[in-house]
């Protein structure tokens, strides 16, 4: 065990290794029976959000069996590996109700916000993450964190409201600086300085509120949001300072790795890949590190553009120009796409259970939501829209499980997430999309 | 064999019915420019919150503490939403997240350290302390007082310097150090909401008792990030501060000056790369395996390569915009050479396609046919597309979602995108979109996705004429005049430059009169970008304000900051 150095085991998990090897059992970072912090604190709970692109061939991704054990359909044999720690949930329905059936859009917005657009360029409400970041992302140096794997800023499934999007991280060594250079406070130090310059940093700060104050009250009604918005912020940043002043909790986990290299521009999929597990590397490093506790991983965007070499149609393209062979009972190509975002999405929940937490590893504490645009993009479906969670939320959630949702609402999967954070939300989702039912199905 | 006139009479009714709306479009269009030559006597423009660009932050870092200095951050600005074709006027619209912010702050705070480190100091600030360990307020105010006015583009109110000294001394005292003091108050400067957002702010307007007009520093800050694209220097700020902004003489004396200037090159570029939709270049790459020459530096390279084709066009040569859709002069890269397929040339220099090139203004460059193409093979549709949205101001709609497009499954027989595309026309749910994008684009199709020639498509000759909005043409050049000769480009470019220069997207209720008075004047000199940046900058309607968007709360004490000069 020697030779065999945390860095060393640690970095071996970055880079995608399945194998989970015990790390050395450090007391000073847990209590004796490896369910807290050795402080007393509960281990912290963590939600998280992944998407991919233009949903499924149905015929080849939904298992036939229901509950336990399922089979696990050619569209998604890669899930094997990680299929203990999730649940697929299928023939759930997003309803857009009145509002126009809007190409790769209503989809993800139902999903992420419960309410469905009106128009393509409408994102009503607020996405899900930043309603569960407003209860548990208070404690961290980032209310939350968002990474994709497009290499383009423009895609996120994260907002605040129709005007304020949270713009993903896109490139590996930006991220890596955001998160590690700077203000960050290795909370594995062997001593805790706080840095002198956060505390006056903090007392300016009441001039700059005092000046947002003022220029607000003398705008009209739409401008005053923004400038309340920015108040708001300011106010975040308050509490952000406010921690810094606090010595962290030792993180079994939390090491830093090596300054990533970026990657260039393009969206064929091996280089999407390539950059997926970058970002995941450094977003679930912020996790371990307990730098973030809500964090989005964009793997594809609507209307997915990646490409495959040699093949002359985009995903989106292909899944409109592609026929369905009968014989395969899919369109190959799109399934192509749809497989490599399943080995994606196994390598996202593999990356989680290699870090080790406790007795057990991340997904113990953690709840994923994953999303996609579309059900059948072909026809634009959006009946039927599959989706995926993972991680146990601190015990709270069995995994392994097949759902069928009877053609149920699928913002309860949402409403599932909010309450197993904490949330104590009544209902979630407008209209048909409304839900007080969480699914029960994967509830211990 | 079938002539066009021929193969329009056969078309199907949305095409003669689209043709019909059309020519309706610019009989109309034609009547309203008739009006005359005087500015409409009640024109003005919205007050406006817009939040920095990205370039604008860099800009305005570069220009107060140095190129390096703006170099080592990162614009800490999210994206912005294209707003009726701009991205500058969804600016007027974006909010702040708190994730945002924070990263507003990490660059403050990586700007000021840099600002005050020993590298700096000297240069950028204005005086020495009493001693480097300790607090010294006035110099610290002298400091705050200088960068203030140029980051919150007006004077400081003395109580605000006061403020911030006051952040400073109190940071120097905890740290032992003066300039560790002075970077927390430059921090908290440049989190100040008066400067990442750019406020209007609106006062009375003598001329017209009862109306309103800009402030002379918002008026500054406006014609700065118009024609500058970056913050007022100090020559501009005193003009404000002077009164000379506010007389008709004075203005005129500044956005001349403002129109000489070696950073109008700035502004214009600005203006062209937001209203060409070049944002797409930040994420733009191509199928390696189809396109090996064209790698990231080639496309940077395209982009460039129109930027300089069209300072050199509308502002170096002051030619007629509508040119630049024909003009064979252009400039040249090593890397770009390779996909033109010209001989190599090191660095950049000037180039001109010869007469009988098939290479013929913007929509032959690789930037336009590149970026809308897709990564493994062009598009006639996203090209034709383009055109008609960035360059004619006309809105595609998107397709309707419940297409059916089992007929263009197993086309592989089908060698060419005419032949494919022509399917669409026979759904009477896609003909409607396609008809007003495809003809365009397929003109364009002797260019593959990455921009390089092609005399075929699968070994199949390609037919290369169509017609846009009446007028036919056999060739690209023929697209190219036809686009050139087009009533809607001119009236698009006005309309984007209104937009941009005045901070938010035209009103239909408001802006129609003003815009057919600038198009005329626009029409009346000869189609010249300066001629029109001078007239959008000079009009009433740049400097006057329809009403102060105050709800309820009217505020009539001068804002914290302002001076209380006029």
């Amino acid at each position: 065990m020697s030779k065999l150095s945390r860095r060393r085991v640690l970095k071996g998990m970055l880079n995608g290794s399945a194998v989970t090897i015990a790390l050395p059992f450090l007391n000073c970072f847990l209590n004796e029976n490896g369910t807290a912090l050795a402080s007393g604190a509960p281990l912290p709970l963590r939600f998280g959000t992944w998407s991919w692109g233009l949903g499924m061939s149905e015929a080849i991704f939904v298992p036939k069996k229901t509950g336990a054990n399922f089979d696990l359909p050619l569209e998604i044999a890669s899930l094997r590996p990680v299929q203990k720690h999730i649940n697929l949930f299928t023939n759930y329905h997003v309803f857009k109700d009145a509002a126009p059936n809007l190409c790769h859009h209503s989809g993800w917005v139902i999903l992420r916000s419960g309410i469905a657009p009106m128009t393509a360029e409408n994102r009503p409400g607020e996405t899900i993450d930043v309603t569960v970041a407003n209860k548990i992302g208070n404690n961290t140096r980032f209310r939350s964190l968002s990474a994709t794997a497009t290499g383009d800023v423009r895609d996120s499934f994260s907002y605040e409201n129709g005007n304020s999007v949270n713009a993903p991280e896109w490139s590996p060594l930006r991220f890596y600086q955001r998160l590690f250079g700077g203000d960050f406070q290795n909370p594995n130090a062997a001593t805790f300085t706080p840095d002198p310059r956060v505390m006056v940093r903090k007392s300016s700060l009441s001039s700059v509120l005092e000046e947002t104050r003022s220029l607000s009250k003398e705008l009209g009604t739409d401008d005053r949001a923004r400038l309340d918005q920015y108040f708001t912020g300011l106010r975040d940043l308050e509490r952000r300072f406010d921690l810094q002043l606090t010595k962290p909790e030792p993180r079994e986990a939390c090491i830093v790795t090596d300054r990533p290299q970026d990657l260039p521009s393009g969206l064929d999929a091996d280089l999407v890949a390539r950059r997926h597990r970058m970002m995941t590397d450094l977003m679930l490093m912020a996790v371990a590190c307990d730098q973030t506790r809500v964090f989005n991983m964009f793997y594809a965007s609507a209307f997915s553009a990646t490409t495959k070499p040699g093949y002359d149609k985009p995903h989106h393209t292909a899944t409109h120009e592609e026929a369905v062979v009968a014989a395969e009972q899919c369109q190959p190509n799109v399934s192509w796409y749809t497989r490599r975002a399943m080995e994606e999405w196994a390598y996202y929940v593999q990356a989680m259970a290699n870090f080790k937490e406790g007795d057990g590893n991340l997904l113990d504490n953690a709840f994923i939501y994953a999303t996609t645009d579309q059900s059948f993009a072909k026809i634009h479906g959006i009946e039927g829209i599959p989706m995926f969670s993972a991680g146990r939320a601190g015990g709270r959630v069995r995994t392994g499980l097949h759902i069928d949702g009877g053609a149920s609402p699928g913002c309860r999967l949402g409403y599932t997430a909010m309450r197993l954070m904490g949330l104590d939300v009544p209902s979630w989702g407008d209209k048909s999309n409304q839900t007080a039912a969480e699914i029960s199905e994967i509830l211990v | 064999m079938l002539t066009h006139y021929d193969k329009l009479r056969s078309r199907s009714a949305p095409g003669r019915l689209l043709l019909m709306a059309a020519f309706l479009a610019t009989v109309v269009f034609l009547a309203n420019c008739s009006s005359d030559s005087a500015e409409p006597a009640n024109s003005a423009s919205s007050l406006r919150v817009r939040l920095l660009t990205g370039q604008q932050y860099s800009n305005m870092i570069a220009q107060i503490f140095g190129v390096d200095i703006s170099d080592s951050v990162a614009a800490p600005l999210p994206p912005l939403t294209r707003t009726d074709g701009l991205l500058a006027s969804g600016a007027a619209f974006v909010g702040v997240t708190s994730d945002q912010i924070q990263q507003i702050q990490q660059a403050a705070a990586t700007v000021a350290a840099k600002v005050v480190d020993e590298t700096h100091r000297d240069f950028l600030i204005p005086c020495k302390p009493v001693s480097s360990s300790e607090a010294d307020s006035a110099c610290a105010a002298r400091f705050l007082r200088v960068a203030g006015r140029l980051l919150y583009r007006r004077p400081l109110h003395e109580t605000k310097v006061a403020e911030l000294a006051a952040v400073a001394d109190a940071a120097a005292d905890q740290a032992a150090d003066f300039y560790a003091g002075l970077a927390i108050a430059l921090e908290a400067m440049l989190i100040g909401p008066e400067v990442v957002f750019i406020v209007d702010v609106a006062e009375p307007d003598p001329e017209r008792p009862g109306q309103q007009r800009l402030d002379a520093y918002s008026l500054a800050s406006r014609l700065s990030f118009f024609l500058w694209n970056a913050a007022p220097d100090d020559e501009l700020l005193l003009a404000a501060e002077s009164g000379e902004l506010q007389t008709s003489e004075g203005l005129r004396r500044v956005v001349d000056r403002m129109l000489t200037s070696a950073r109008l090159e700035d502004g214009v570029r600005a203006f062209f790369d937001d209203m060409m939709a070049f944002d797409e270049f930040g994420s733009l790459a191509k199928d390696p395996v189809v396109y090996p020459m064209v790698t990231g530096a080639t496309l940077a390279d395209a982009r460039e390569q129109t930027l300089r084709t069209v300072v050199d066009h509308v502002i170096t040569r002051n030619q007629d915009y509508r040119d630049l859709f024909t003009t064979r002069s252009t400039f040249m890269s090593m890397n770009l050479a390779a996909v033109y397929g010209i001989p190599a040339s090191n660095g950049w220099i000037a180039y001109d396609f010869p007469r009988d090139s098939i290479r013929s203004g913007l929509l032959t460059q690789v930037s336009f046919l590149a970026a809308h193409s897709h990564a493994v093979r062009s598009s006639p549709t996203l090209r034709g597309k383009a055109l008609r949205e960035l360059f004619l101001c006309q809105k595609v709609p998107a397709p309707p979602p419940n297409v059916d497009f089992s007929l263009l499954e197993d086309a592989g027989d089908l060698k060419t995108a005419r032949e494919r595309l022509k399917i669409h026309s026979t759904n009477p749910s896609c003909a409607g979109c396609h008809l007003i994008t495809d003809p365009m684009g397929l003109a364009l199709e002797n260019f593959d996705g990455a921009g390089r020639y092609r005399a075929t498509e699968n070994g199949v000759e390609l037919d290369i004429s169509g017609e846009l909005d009446g007028t036919l043409y056999d060739d690209v050049d023929g697209l190219a005049t036809a686009l050139r000769n087009h009533p809607k480009l001119p009236y698009c470019l006005v309309n984007r430059m209104y937009a941009y220069g005045t901070g938010g997207p035209v009103s239909l209720r408001y802006d129609r009169e003003i815009l057919a008075y600038f198009l005329q004047r626009f029409s009346g000199h000869g189609y010249k970008v300066p001629d029109l940046l001078r007239d959008i900058a000079l009009s009433q309607a740049f400097s006057r304000v329809r009403a102060a968007p105050v709800a309820d709360t009217v505020e009539t004490q001068p804002r914290q900051i302002a001076l209380s000069q006029p």
